[in-house]
């Protein structure tokens, strides 16, 4: 066990947290705007630390320069994809969710 | 080290099945994209584990690479084409 393999189990531990939570935002969360919001943080987050794990663990070579150009593309693609949809949803006339009168659900 | 990737790979199938509910039975398509985009960012850290594991990275990183370009691509189309439609109860 070497010092890049903890740096490494650490990135991809903490990538694969925030994928849980990701996944139960959009499982559990009241309607779409509120979904989208839990994945495409969430998503992002969990892909950069995940990718940054792995070049971490290939060590400095190609393979690694290519993992860190596929996280720094997620990076801006992934807010841009969550941004269009969410855009397409407003101009198709999706209503936000907002809590019911009456406090609870 | 490999088998933590493989317990990693293991728990991330399941998150992808927990997904799959959402891109199933998603009361409508846009809740179904949702669901897809979150499945194809799984798939390729699944992708660069596999290739981490069979000890293959500098050929599985090129599809991986491939694979992120065509989620972003699709769910851009998907989003510009229900955006010009302006139906999205189906």
């Amino acid at each position: 066990m070497v010092v890049k393999d903890i740096i490494c189990i650490f990135f991809m531990l903490a990538g694969f947290f925030f994928f849980t939570t990701a996944t139960l935002g959009l499982l559990r969360l009241p309607d779409f705007f509120t979904r989208l919001h839990a994945t495409g943080k969430g998503d992002t987050l969990a892909v950069f630390l995940s990718l940054i794990g792995l070049a971490v663990y290939h060590g400095f070579s190609l393979t690694s320069a290519k993992i860190v150009f596929i996280a720094v593309f997620m990076f801006l693609a992934q807010p841009t994809a969550t941004h269009a949809i969410s855009r397409a949803a407003f101009r198709c006339g999706v209503q936000p969710w907002t809590m019911p009168k009456g406090g609870k659900k | 080290m490999i088998d933590f990737f493989l317990i990693l790979c293991v728990g991330m199938c399941v998150l992808v099945l927990l997904c799959l509910y959402r891109a199933t039975y998603g009361p409508d398509v846009l809740n179904r994209a949702a669901g897809i985009s979150a499945i194809g960012t799984k798939t390729l850290i699944i992708l660069l584990l596999m290739g981490a594991i069979y000890d293959r990275v500098e050929m599985f990183v090129d599809i991986s690479m491939v694979y992120a370009l065509l989620n972003f691509i699709g769910t851009v189309v998907l989003a510009k084409y229900l955006e010009r439609t302006g139906d999205v109860s189906w």
